[in-house]
């Protein structure tokens, strides 16, 4: 279905070649899942299926891509449309028209499809991907996971052959990504369509793939049966990595697979200890008392209430995730301890921090009632790295960046640089912020925001796009936070990153926060949020991998 | 099931097929054609061109006013009437307004009403007075002028009104179809920009010191423009992908006559509506030279098109309706533009010597004909019963006797189900202002909350 010949991609000014003499054949009807570090050209694999690459994205492609016989240096993007439908990273961006039923019918009038077909197959595609009930609803209002449904459904009304999904569930909570891709996997088993996709959270997509091609970073290309692929894959869910510690064979991708497998490895570690998933905490500095106290927050949006009568105290030390469905209030609960955003009633007390003066305090609430400052702490008592994290930035190089948060929180030049070469080391200050990895411009933030020596830092999904490597590196720099004495606050989807970088864990819907305890409490008892070790090894209360090799390595210690 | 186990698929009443005669059901509702609307509502522009009656053109208004509140839908480009009329109210005051502080030379006979304290002009400025004598008679020749360009404004204000621009925009021939995705576009990125400043704004206030003045403004600039261009460069991709701009059939020699055609039809039509809207024109100048000029654009149009192929999702249908309300607008302008003709002095009465006007019969038929497009054309699709049609809402959900689900099965297959949209709206969105005094009623509550929230929210007691 999809041939690569002696494929080579190279961008203008790049020193090496994104992908280097790609041979690779996708069979018709297969589910293929493109894995790989963030950067090492997986847009661009995607994007030569349907010639965006290079087409669109100008670079030189050598050697011959086809799709379902079609040459795409005789076909730009728009010929290959009834072939290849393409959904991007961010289904919003790419859509047209604004409601549901016209977005649907866009590639097909395109593809000049009569009248009367294309009315059909738009009743056809709202019933196969369950959005009859959405069909005059504004696509703006629509949720992330119905968003990428639409996205799917526009370009399967044109009946196309593959279908290239670049991550569709990155940005998506554990359900809706659930409602995705079994909408992925009912197209391939049921209509053959060939899908390749590219996904960071392999633990969701693993088990359905018919076969991974992952790209090693220097421009080649590995690609076959997943059970072999990831003996020796640099990206691999937690389901994997347990299996390679563990030696099993053949490797078990899936959890139902794995606990099968497991049986020796529960018996083994039945009567040892459970390791701690997390550093100790050192001794909390300030007495003991909260460095952060919430009481009866409400935040309301119109009539919406967001956060309804939260109550959250913060410990020195502590790192805690908060949890929950999208739009269920964590960014504006986040938003409110801060300050910056609206907070209908209730309180939020910071503990001043050992560097402030002492009438610091009753100055920033004298402003407060004058100066349009209310709400707020001391000065950079409390930071929050958004969403976006670009949207923070905005100016040209990274130094500059540096030098403007060392100017505004007041420090000595230098200070914010020190920050960010302890958090990610090695970012040229020349660097324009845009053009940083994911992972590095939210370390760029995080400096940023640091400078002002917060005692609380407030982190909104902070791991969506991100590598393991990259979260593993994330979840070092939350624990040197939280060394120094900081509290961290973490909302995020990602279960396997909160086992291993949260002490305790929120979990919020409908604007409450319905549970709060230490993380092994909270995630193993629920069959949603339990990370892939904890359900191949319960009862065993372990949470990460990590925890497992511990525990071996204490095993073989102790014979 | 009973009757599917006896015999299934035999039609029950054996070979003859009666017709059932359908209960005086209502009509079911859509939106007529928007070309249709624009058509009538231009035809009616040309009839009133061609009077200065002020009696007519007095009925003119209130015929698009009866027109427009009967078949509007509730889309937010049809509340806009009342700026039209607004508007024309204004040109009309002005006009009289300017005419009273500029007075012209008058005539002997005139009635003088007041007058203004004069205003000496230098000598080379002498073609203009301010102030003097305030005449009646030029009053009311500002006044009918004016009147003329508000009727004007007015007839292109229902056919806005009336017609849905997005379903005007996709019946724009091939040639510029280009023109309407740019417009359709622009008017999703338009929210969305707004999003975006918002959101930077806000992320803004997370720096510890925010900037403040000019330097305020880059801040939120950059990152908009920058995420506004990746946004852009990712729909281009999408729609790239998604067949945008699938090559047609059209060849190097097909655009350069299709250039020609059109711009010797675009001259054709300037010249054709110069004639036209003016009466001392030679007569070569007004219709043969517009209908030459739109032929040629048709014809121009019609070879642009071969450049892009692609169909149109539900298209509107061209029906009777369709045909009645543009054909009454075209009859209506047809008699006014023959009568202007016959009677001169019946369409533009003399202010020499100042007489009640005189009402033409034929002329006055014809525009209320025009009015007749507020029956002809199909009831609009309404998501909210609005005020004014709440008599029609009742009185039809009245006829629908509880047997009668055929028929708004089909309604509901149709344009847009009635019931569907407000029900999932309405809680996320405030809908109608009917619920406004709910919406403020806890703010006196929640306002004391949050003033009095700041002061124990920052640590002036030390935990």
């Amino acid at each position: 279905m999809i041939r690569f010949d002696q494929v080579s991609v190279r961008y203008a000014d790049a020193a090496a070649p994104v992908l280097r003499d790609v041979d690779l054949h996708i069979e018709e009807g297969e589910l293929c899942l493109v894995v790989g570090r963030t950067g090492v050209g997986k847009s661009t694999l995607l994007g030569a299926v349907n010639g965006l690459v290079p087409h669109f994205t100008g670079g030189t492609l050598a050697g011959r891509v086809t799709v379902d016989g079609r040459d795409t240096a005789h076909h730009p993007p728009r010929e290959l449309a009834d072939v290849v439908g393409v959904v991007g990273q961010d289904p919003a961006a790419g859509f047209v028209t604004d409601t549901v039923e016209e977005e649907l019918a866009y590639t097909m009038e395109q593809l000049a499809i009569p009248a009367d077909v294309m009315r059909k197959r738009v009743e056809e595609t709202l019933d196969l991907l369950g959005l009859a009930d959405l069909r005059h609803r504004p696509l703006a209002g629509l949720s992330g996971g119905q968003q990428q449904r639409v996205a799917i459904g526009s370009v399967l009304t044109a009946h196309p052959r593959v279908l290239v999904l670049d991550e569709p569930t990155s940005a998506l909570d554990p359900t809706a990504a659930e409602e995705v891709l079994a909408t992925v996997t009912r197209l391939v088993h049921d209509l053959g369509v060939t899908v390749l996709l590219a996904e960071h959270r392999l633990e969701r997509v693993v088990q359905y793939a018919d076969r991974i091609v992952h790209l090693t970073g220097d421009g080649g290309v590995t690609s076959g049966d997943p059970a072999t692929v990831f003996r020796t894959a640099d990206v691999a869910p937690p389901v994997v990595d347990l299996g390679r510690l563990a030696g099993w064979d053949p490797l078990p991708l899936s959890v139902r697979d794995a606990r099968r497998a497991a049986r020796p490895l529960r018996e083994r570690l039945a009567g040892q200890p459970v390791p701690p998933a997390r550093p100790e905490r050192p001794p909390t500095g300030s007495g003991g008392g909260p460095l952060l106290s919430a009481r009866g927050v409400v935040v309301r949006h119109g009539q919406t209430v967001a956060v309804r009568e939260a109550n959250l105290d913060l410990y020195a030390g502590e790192v805690t995730a908060l949890m929950g469905r999208n739009g269920s209030g964590k960014s504006s609960l986040l938003w409110a301890l801060h300050g910056a955003g609206p907070r209908q009633a209730g309180t939020v007390r910071v503990a001043p921090r050992t560097e402030d003066a002492p009438g610091a305090a009753q100055q920033a609430a004298r402003r407060g009632l004058f100066g349009g400052r209310r709400n707020r702490g001391p000065r950079g008592a409390v930071a929050l790295v958004p969403q976006t994290p670009a949207d923070l930035l905005h100016l040209e190089t990274v130094a500059a960046e540096l030098a403007q948060a060392d100017r505004e929180s007041g420090t000595a030049a230098g200070h914010a640089r020190g920050i960010l070469d302890r958090l990610a080391p090695g970012i040229e200050g020349a660097t324009h912020p845009r053009d940083l990895s994911e992972g590095r411009r939210l370390a760029l933030v995080l400096a940023v925001q640091l400078a002002a020596a917060p005692s609380v830092v407030l982190l909104d999904e902070p791991t969506r796009g991100l590598d393991y490597p990259a979260k593993q590196a994330l979840t070092g720099i939350v624990n040197a936070l939280a060394a120094q004495g900081r509290t961290v606050v973490i909302s995020t989807h990602d279960v396997e990153f909160a086992a291993a970088a949260a002490d305790r864990v929120a979990v919020m819907a409908e604007g409450e926060i319905v549970a709060d305890g230490p993380t092994a409490q909270i995630i193993v008892s629920s069959p949603a949020f339990a990370p892939q070790p904890a359900k191949i090894l319960a009862p065993l209360a372990f949470l990460t991998v990590d925890q497992v090799k511990r525990a071996l390595a204490q095993l073989a210690g102790a014979r | 099931m009973k009757g599917v186990r006896k015999h299934p698929g035999e039609p029950t009443a054996g070979g003859d097929l009666r017709p059932v005669p359908a209960r005086s059901a209502p009509r079911l509702a859509r939106g007529l054609h928007p070309v249709a609307w624009w058509i009538w509502g231009l035809a009616l522009a040309v009839a009133v061109s061609r009077t200065t009656n002020p009696l007519l053109l007095a009925l003119v208004p209130a015929v698009l006013g009866a027109v427009v509140s009967e078949r509007r839908s509730d889309a937010p480009w049809a509340r806009g009437f009342r700026y039209y009329l607004w508007l024309a109210l204004t040109v009309v005051a002005l006009r009289v307004l300017f005419r009273c502080v500029f007075t012209g030379a008058d005539a002997p006979g005139d009635h003088v009403l007041l007058t203004l304290p004069h205003v000496p002009l230098p000598r080379w400025y002498s073609g203009v007075r301010v102030g003097g004598p305030v005449a009646l008679e030029a009053v009311l020749s500002a006044a009918v002028d004016g009147l003329r360009l508000a009727c004007l404004l007015c007839c292109v204000g229902a056919a806005g009104t009336l017609a849905n621009p997005k379903r005007a925009l996709r019946v724009l021939p091939g040639a510029l179809y280009e023109l309407g995705v740019a417009v359709t576009v622009a008017m999703s990125v338009a929210p969305q920009l707004v999003e975006s400043v918002q959101r930077v704004a806000r992320a803004r206030r997370l720096r510890p010191d925010p900037a403040t003045g000019p330097r305020a403004v880059r801040a939120i600039l950059v990152p908009v423009l920058e995420d506004a261009l990746e946004r852009s460069l990712r729909l281009a991709a999408a729609m790239d992908a998604r067949g945008y701009g699938r090559a047609g059939t059209a060849t190097r020699r097909d655009r350069r006559t299709t250039a020609a055609l059109m711009l010797l039809g675009m001259l054709g039509l300037c010249t054709g509506a110069y004639g036209l809207l003016d009466a001392s024109a030679p007569p070569a100048f007004g219709l043969p030279a517009l209908l030459a000029g739109s032929l040629l654009c048709c014809a121009g149009l019609a070879l642009g098109g071969r450049r892009v192929r692609r169909t149109a999702y539900r298209p509107d249908p061209w029906r009777a309706p369709e045909w009645s309300v543009a054909l009454g607008g075209c009859l209506c302008a047809g008699v006014l533009v023959a009568a202007a003709r016959q009677d001169p002095a019946a369409l533009n009465p003399g202010l020499y010597p100042l007489a009640w006007p005189p009402l033409p019969w034929l002329p006055a038929a014809a525009i209320l004909l025009a009015g007749a497009a507020a029956f002809a054309a199909p009831p609009p699709v309404r998501t909210v019963p609005s005020p004014g049609s709440e008599a029609v809402a009742t009185r039809v959900s009245g006829e629908k006797a509880p047997g009668d689900k055929g028929s708004s099965d089909t309604a509901s297959g149709g344009k847009a189900p009635s019931s569907e949209v407000p029900a999932d709206r309405a809680p996320t969105h405030g809908k109608s202002p009917r619920k406004a005094p709910a919406a403020l009623d806890p703010a006196p509550v929640s306002k004391p909350a949050a003033l009095a929230s700041p002061a124990p929210a920052t640590p002036e007691d030390p935990t």
